[in-house]
C-alpha cells in the first residue's frame, strides 16, 4: 500500500472542504431547521403519530439520509471530476497508486464528510424534536455503508460526467427525487398498495427504512433486506468504479 | 548498460480511430538527455504520456529500468518524474503544499529539507506560501517542475518545458536539466526550440506522423548531415556552369546569379587534422576560387552557412510529408503557440 498516496489526497480533499466550510455545512444545517419548522411543527402538529413516533421525531432519520445520499455523490462526484476537469489529475494517474488506494482516498474523503455533516445534523435535529436511537451501533453502521456506497457512485457519477451540468443534473434529477420518494418524509405504509408495490423498486426506500428501524425499531421492509440492499449497492458500484479505472474509463484516451 | 527506458513496438490508435503512434521502438541510454523532436501533433505527447501512464498504449510494451509499465506500474512509475506540456495546477493550493502533495503521492515520506532545497533552486522560496492562481506562467511552469521533481526521480520527462518562457528562465532550466544530468537523472525532452536540444541534448531523435523517423547522436548527427555551404554573387548571371568547374559539383542559383558549393568540414573528432585536412574541404575552397577567377566568373559578395539542426530537422520532416496530406488534427489550445 502507498500510505503515503492516500494520505495526501485525503487530506487535500478534506482541506477542500474547509476552503468551503460555510456552504458545505451551514447550507444543510439551515436547510434541516427549516424542515423541521415546517414539517415537525407547523404542519407536524397536525398529523397523528406514526409507529407511535411524532411526526417531527419520525422524519429525522429520512432527513439525514436525504442529506447523507446527497452530500456523499456530490462530494465525492466532484473531487474527482474537478482535477479531471482542471487536468489536474495527470499527477493522481501518473504516480505509483493503486486503484484500491484512489477509490480509497477520494471516497474515504467523501464519506468521511458526509457522514460529520449527517452528525451534526442529528445534533441539530435534537433541538427541535425528542430523539431516541434504539439500535445506535446498527444506526453508525448503516451511516457508513450508506455514505461509502453513495461516495462510490459520486466517484463513478464524477468519471462519468464530461461537463458540470451532467454533474448536477444527476443528483438533481434522480438522486433527490428517488429520496423523496423512498419514505423519508412517511411511511410506504400510508401508501395505496399499487404505490407501495412501486415505491418497492426505489433503492433509497431500503435505506431509509433500515436506518430508521435503527432509530425507532419499526421498519418498512425487514431491516435484514435493508441491509442486503445496502450492500448490494455498495458491490454493484465498487464493481463499477473498478471496471472504469481498470480500462481507463473517461480517464485514460 | 541496459537501457533505463525500453520501448519496443508501441503504438496508439484513439479511439477516434487517429493512429498517433506508428510502432515506435526506442532505447533511452541511462543518464543521458534526450531530446524529441517534432512538429506538432507529431505524437510527442502521446508517447511521453504512455510512458508515464496518461494513456494506454494499443499495442507494444515499455520497460523502465526492467519493470513493465503496466505489470509493474508501482516500481516503474516512482522513478518518473512528469513535467506536462499545459500548465496546470490546483488554483486554490500554495506552492509548499502542492508540491508536497505530489512527494507523498510518489510514496516518499515527508522532507521537508529537500522540498525547501528543490525550493530554492528554482527561485520558489520566496512564494513558498503563496497560492499558485496569483503565480505567473513562468512561476507555475517552475512549480511543474519542482513537483516532477519531488520525489527525486531518476527519470524526469520535460514536456516542451520552454514553450512561453522567457530567457532567463530557460537559462535556468537548462541549467537545472544539466545539473540533474550529473546526478545521474535521464532528462527526456521535447522542445520546439530546435537551438535547444543542439546545446542540450546528447542524443536526438526525430518524430513525424507518428513514426520515429531517426535517432542519433547529437554529434554524429551534425557531422552526417550538418555540411557546410558557400554561396558566392555573381557579378553576371550564367547560363551554365562551366565544365572546368565541373569537379566542384556547383549548383546554379535561381535565374543564374548565385552559385553553391556544398563541402564538409574536417571532423574535428578525427584527430590532429583540424579543418585543413579535408581535401574536400576548406583547402578546396582556394582552389575553386582561383579556378573561378580562371574562368573569367566575377562575384560580388560571398558567405558560407553552416547547416544548422533546424535545417537538417526541417529537411527530414518534409521528406517524410511529401504525399502531403495534412491529416494533423488541428489542436486548439496552447499546444501550437511553442511552434515558431
Ligand atoms: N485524446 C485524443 N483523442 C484523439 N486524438 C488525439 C488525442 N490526443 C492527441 N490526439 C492526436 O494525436 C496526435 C498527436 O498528438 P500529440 O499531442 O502527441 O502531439 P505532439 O507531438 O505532442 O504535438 P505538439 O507539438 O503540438 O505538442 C495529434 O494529431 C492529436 O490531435
Ligand atoms: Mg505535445
Amino acid at each position: 500500500m502507498n500510505w503515503h498516496a492516500v494520505r495526501a489526497i485525503y487530506l487535500f480533499e478534506m482541506a477542500r472542504t474547509k476552503r468551503t466550510l460555510l456552504q458545505s455545512v451551514l447550507a444543510p444545517v439551515i436547510t434541516t431547521s427549516l424542515y423541521f419548522v415546517v414539517f415537525g411543527s407547523a404542519i407536524g402538529a397536525r398529523i397523528p403519530e406514526i409507529e407511535g413516533v411524532s411526526y417531527g421525531a419520525f422524519i429525522v432519520p429520512g432527513l439525514i439520509m436525504l442529506n447523507l445520499l446527497t452530500q456523499s455523490v456530490s462530494n465525492a462526484s466532484f473531487g474527482i471530476f474537478f482535477p479531471k476537469f482542471s487536468r489536474t489529475i495527470y499527477e493522481i494517474l501518473s504516480a505509483p497508486v493503486s486503484h484500491f488506494e484512489i477509490v480509497l482516498s477520494y471516497v474515504g474523503a467523501a464519506a468521511t464528510k458526509a457522514v460529520i455533516l449527517s452528525l451534526i445534523i442529528l445534533a441539530t435535529a435534537t433541538f427541535f424534536v425528542p430523539l431516541r436511537i434504539e439500535h445506535p451501533l446498527w444506526m453508525i453502521a448503516f451511516l457508513l455503508l450508506t455514505a461509502v456506497s453513495f461516495s462510490l457512485l459520486g466517484f463513478i457519477l464524477g468519471i462519468w460526467a464530461d461537463n458540470f451540468e451532467k454533474l448536477q443534473l444527476v443528483p438533481l434529477l434522480i438522486i433527490t427525487p428517488l429520496t423523496f420518494l423512498g419514505g423519508s418524509f412517511y411511511s410506504i405504509d400510508m401508501l395505496p398498495a399499487g404505490w407501495r408495490t412501486v415505491s418497492l423498486f426505489n433503492p433509497v426506500v431500503y435505506l431509509v427504512s433500515g436506518f430508521r428501524w435503527s432509530f425507532y425499531g419499526s421498519a418498512d421492509v425487514a431491516v435484514g433486506v435493508s441491509l442486503a440492499m445496502t450492500l448490494l449497492f455498495l458491490a454493484v458500484f465498487v464493481g463499477v468504479a473498478t471496471w472504469m479505472l481498470r480500462t481507463g474509463y473517461r480517464l485514460k484516451p | 548498460m541496459d537501457p533505463i527506458i525500453s520501448i519496443s513496438a508501441l503504438s496508439k490508435t484513439y479511439a477516434s480511430g487517429f493512429s498517433a503512434l506508428k510502432t515506435v521502438d526506442l532505447d533511452i541510454r541511462r543518464g543521458e538527455i534526450f531530446a524529441l523532436l517534432g512538429p506538432n501533433g507529431a505524437g510527442k505527447t502521446t508517447l511521453i504520456s504512455i510512458v508515464c501512464g496518461l494513456v494506454n498504449a494499443s499495442a507494444g510494451s515499455v520497460r523502465v529500468d526492467g519493470h513493465d509499465i503496466v505489470r509493474d506500474y508501482r516500481a516503474a512509475r516512482a522513478l518518473v518524474g512528469l513535467v506536462p506540456q499545459e500548465l496546470t495546477t490546483d488554483a486554490f493550493e500554495t506552492v509548499w503544499n502542492t508540491v508536497s502533495f505530489t512527494r507523498g503521492l510518489f510514496g516518499k515520506p515527508p522532507d521537508p529539507a529537500y522540498i525547501e532545497q528543490l525550493l530554492k533552486d528554482l527561485s520558489l522560496w520566496a512564494k513558498k506560501d503563496a497560492r499558485l492562481m496569483m503565480l505567473s506562467g513562468g512561476m507555475k511552469r517552475r512549480v511543474l517542475i519542482a513537483k516532477a521533481l519531488s520525489h527525486e526521480p531518476r527519470i524526469l520527462f520535460l514536456d516542451e518545458p520552454t514553450a512561453g518562457v522567457d530567457v532567463e528562465l530557460r537559462r535556468d532550466m537548462w541549467q537545472l536539466v544539466r545539473r540533474l544530468r550529473d546526478s545521474g537523472v535521464t532528462v527526456i525532452l521535447t522542445t520546439h526550440y530546435i537551438e535547444e536540444a543542439e546545446e542540450m541534448a546528447d542524443r536526438i531523435g526525430v518524430i513525424a506522423k507518428g513514426a520515429l523517423i531517426l535517432v542519433e547522436d547529437k554529434a554524429v548527427l551534425m557531422t552526417k548531415l550538418g555540411g557546410k555551404q558557400l554561396t558566392l554573387q555573381l557579378a553576371a548571371p550564367l547560363a551554365e556552369v562551366p565544365p572546368a568547374l565541373a569537379r566542384y559539383g556547383l549548383v546554379l542559383g535561381k535565374g543564374g546569379k548565385t552559385l553553391v558549393y556544398r563541402y564538409e568540414v574536417g571532423r574535428g573528432e578525427g584527430g590532429e587534422g583540424g579543418e585543413g585536412s579535408d581535401p574536400a574541404g576548406d583547402g578546396a575552397i582556394a582552389g575553386l576560387l582561383q579556378d573561378l577567377a580562371a574562368a573569367g566568373i566575377m562575384f560580388t559578395d560571398l558567405h558560407t552557412t553552416q547547416r544548422s539542426l533546424e535545417e537538417i530537422f526541417v529537411s527530414l520532416v518534409s521528406e517524410r510529408e511529401a504525399p502531403g496530406t495534412d491529416e494533423r488534427g488541428n489542436r486548439a489550445g496552447p499546444a501550437g503557440e511553442g511552434a515558431r
